[in-house]
């Protein structure tokens, strides 16, 4: 789902110019098959997944939250929140790029392979970008780092020359800040 | 007040709370319980249909015509798989429907079980909701939020899976008093200081027209009396799209038609060269704009609509209300009269000259034949025969739709039941028995072509069944028309596979499910053959032989915009090469 759908042919007046990229949030029930009706919009209508995220966030009123990370020009932006706010069992849809101030983390788990000079490092990097080591073998280590999605492109690029194996992300969890909720 | 009960007859007992008396379906091995359940009572009739697919277009039908939650109930596998296209429609044209449908029990779903198939994840894309109910205690909730979900807000069709074990499983039952929905509440009044400012657009407005839609009709009849009051106030011209027709009456003096792709050259004109849009529970769908960056370039926009997502996503508007059309048509109208607004009345004179100019094009004018029947004749003939009946209008989807849209003049809402997003051949027959079930003492007719008739001509044997006088008026001109027609201006005139060849003998089939066939192929006996089927006690096929090669016009082609229709006269000029006027990029659309 990398690139941006074609718009239908009677869509000339939206421009394919100014796609900017816009994080959601989305609180839901969560009841079976919710989440299949949010990724079946974005497929059904032709929008873009960058990143999402899901996991319930109060257990007691089985709530989710779902954060997707879309790409779009702002009138298929507005189109998404629209849609997004007609499914039944959606609470309530932010967009988070909207807001003022938005912190936006993602973790990652980075297994990378290497002996000596490699090795060294491997580690002098990881400690540049405050990455913890959670495991370890005489030939590799696995990093967890906790950042920005661009903090984590960064790290894994460095770490492809040195002997980069495999990488896990969470995808995107993003908040507002200071005292107000969404 | 709950009772204990089991699932199925739980479900009974919610129609009936629900005010439903009469449900479409077609049974099977996961819906037995329900069907035992019906069997019990007489308060909720069950109406058989022939194919899945008919109790869904029945159950749109009877929804259209009533403003009440049609109903079907359906097994599983395929008889859910049958009713797709139904729901499919329905999602379209913002039809209220609860579909029902049986599941296999709870444990043997997902081991492709006989009769299986995820029914709630199939219809997710074609629903605007829809639950499995796993376990009886859910069940009630279940069903009273389904017809709440399905009327409230934008209205559409709602999907309730039901496992053969929870039509057994005892529990205890709840009235729909109990239940309130904790997330889907739609806003159904519209923003008070957006409203004032969007009347005093009106006021300031030179050269205005109203654009309304389905939508003024899925807000209820109040919502047409508003309407009708708000044009009488204001002195607009109005036009209607194909789902709005009959919210304001054609008779009327300020109408122009129906607009978009077939729709009159004023009304579409109109819509080109206005200052001011106020559009009301329309879509701006594709074939009401026509090319987008060419559509009403000179214009400020209002849009009123209850599904905020209408808003801005096909054309951006200059003013959006979001709320129930009755409520803000209402609101509107007491904010003209409290603020004492006046219209431009040296402006409004000018504008209506213009229009009148346009109206003086004729554009639904046809070459008249004494030889052979001209379908827009057909049409004519049978609105001046019904007009003055309590007469219910439904149609196949083709040529015959458009030109019963243009020749038959609608005075009331609800009276005109026809599939338009979708665009679903084979919705009529069934839909006219859905409408004949909520009005048994109306005349209902299915104007329809040969081709789309054959999609759901099984249903004629329902008709039969329950005794339903439903006339069907076949415009037989032996083509899929509207695919000709198509072909004629992309495709050099190369019909194929549009011609239909081995047509069965209309009224020997009429007769063979018992009912009446008549065939008129003459214009002079046409009036009395058209009598003699509305004095038919019981379902007619009518086979009405028309011109073969006559095309639907006026036009807008598709990639143009509203002022560069074809008009009949064009395309009768020996000079002008019908096949030229469609560009290369107008060809890539549909």
């Amino acid at each position: 789902m990398n690139a941006i759908a074609a718009l239908s042919p009677y869509s000339s007046s939206l421009g394919k110019s100014n796609i900017e990229r816009h994080t959601l949030s989305v609180l839901v029930d969560n009841e079976p098959g919710v989440l299949a009706r949010v990724v079946g919009l974005f497929s059904g209508r032709g929008y873009n997944i960058e990143s999402l995220t899901v996991a319930e966030v109060a257990h007691g009123e089985h709530l989710s939250r779902i954060t997707i990370v879309t790409a779009g020009t702002p009138e298929v932006i507005e189109q998404i929140s629209h849609q997004l706010e007609r499914i039944v069992p959606i609470h309530k849809v932010t967009d988070l790029s909207m807001q003022d101030k938005v912190i936006e983390r993602e973790l990652a788990m980075i297994k990378v392979h290497g002996t000596g000079d490699h090795r060294s490092e491997a580690l002098r990097l990881a400690e540049a970008f405050r990455a913890k080591v959670i495991d370890a073998t005489i030939e590799s280590f696995i990093f967890e780092l906790t950042g920005s999605p661009t903090k984590i492109d960064d790290f894994v690029e460095l770490m492809r020359p040195i002997g980069l194996v495999e990488v896990s992300r969470t995808g995107v969890a993003a908040i507002t800040r200071g005292a107000q909720g969404m | 007040m709950s009772k204990q009960m089991t699932g199925a007859e739980m479900i009974v007992e919610a129609l009936k709370d629900q005010g439903v008396d009469t449900i479409f379906g077609y049974p099977g091995g996961a819906v037995l319980p329900i069907y035992d359940a019906l069997f019990q009572q007489e308060t909720v009739q069950h109406v058989l249909v022939r194919h899945e697919q008919g109790a869904a277009h029945a159950a749109e039908g009877y929804a259209r015509s009533t403003g009440k939650v049609g109903v079907l109930l359906v097994t599983s596998g395929p008889g859910a798989t049958n009713a797709i296209t139904g729901l499919t429609d329905a999602l379209l044209d913002s039809i209220p429907l609860v579909c029902l449908t049986g599941q296999v029990p709870t444990h043997l779903i997902g081991s492709d079980a006989f009769q299986e198939c995820d029914t709630v994840g199939i219809t997710r894309h074609c629903t605007k909701h829809n639950y499995l109910v796993r376990s009886i205690e859910d069940l009630p909730r279940i069903l009273h939020e389904a017809f709440y979900v399905a009327r409230s807000g934008r209205p559409g069709p709602v999907v309730v899976d039901l496992p053969k074990d929870v039509q057994f499983a005892l529990g205890l039952y709840q009235g729909p008093l109990n239940i309130q929905h904790k997330t889907y509440q739609p806003k159904l009044k519209g923003d008070i200081d957006r409203i004032r400012e969007a009347v005093a657009m009106m006021a300031k407005a030179k050269r205005p027209v109203f654009y309304t839609g389905g939508g003024v009709i899925n807000s209820g009849p109040r919502a047409s009396t508003l309407l009708r009051e708000l044009v009488a106030m204001t002195g607009f011209p109005i036009t209607s799209t194909l789902m709005g027709l009959g919210s304001y009456p054609a008779s009327g003096d300020n109408w122009l038609g129906m607009l978009g792709m077939h729709g009159t050259y004023e009304a579409n004109h109109t819509m080109h060269d206005c200052d001011l849009m106020i559009a009301v529970g329309a879509r701006f769908d594709d074939r009401i704009t026509g090319r987008l960056d060419a559509f009403s370039p000179g214009s400020k926009k209002i849009h009123i609509d209850i599904d905020p997502s209408s808003i801005n996503k096909n054309v951006k508007v200059d003013m959006s209300i979001v709320g129930d059309c009755a409520h803000v048509l209402e609101d509107m109208i007491s904010v003209w009269r409290a603020e004492g607004h006046k219209t431009d009345d040296a402006a409004l004179g000018a504008w209506w000259k213009q229009i009148d100019h346009w109206r003086a094009r004729k554009s639904l004018a046809y070459r008249a034949s004494a030889s052979t029947i001209k379908p827009q004749y057909a049409v004519q003939r049978l609105y001046e025969l019904t007009k003055d009946r309590d007469t219910y209008i439904t149609t196949e989807v083709g040529q015959h739709q458009m030109w019963a849209a243009q020749h038959y003049h609608f005075e009331e809402p609800n009276r005109w039941m026809t599939s338009g997003g979708l665009g679903t051949m084979g919705y009529g027959l069934p839909a006219a028995i859905g409408v004949q079930m909520a009005h048994p003492k109306s005349l209902v007719i299915d104007i329809a072509g040969e081709a789309s008739i054959l999609m759901n001509m099984q249903e004629m044997s329902t008709a039969v069944q329950y005794r339903l006088p439903v006339k069907i008026f076949i415009l037989n001109n032996e083509y899929m028309g509207m695919v000709r027609q198509w072909q004629e201006l992309l495709h050099g005139g190369r019909y194929s596979q549009s011609y239909s060849e081995a047509l069965p003998d209309f009224v020997k089939l009429a007769e063979a499910y018992g009912g009446k066939g008549i065939r008129c192929s003459d214009p002079e006996d046409l009036d009395r053959a058209i009598l003699e089927m509305i004095d038919y006690p019981g379902p007619v096929i009518f086979d009405c032989i028309v011109a073969k090669e006559e095309n639907c016009f006026p036009m807008i082609p598709s990639g143009k915009a509203h002022n560069e229709m074809i008009l009949a006269e064009l395309s009768d000029d020996a000079g002008v090469e019908i096949g030229s006027i469609i560009d290369e990029k107008g060809k890539m659309l549909v």
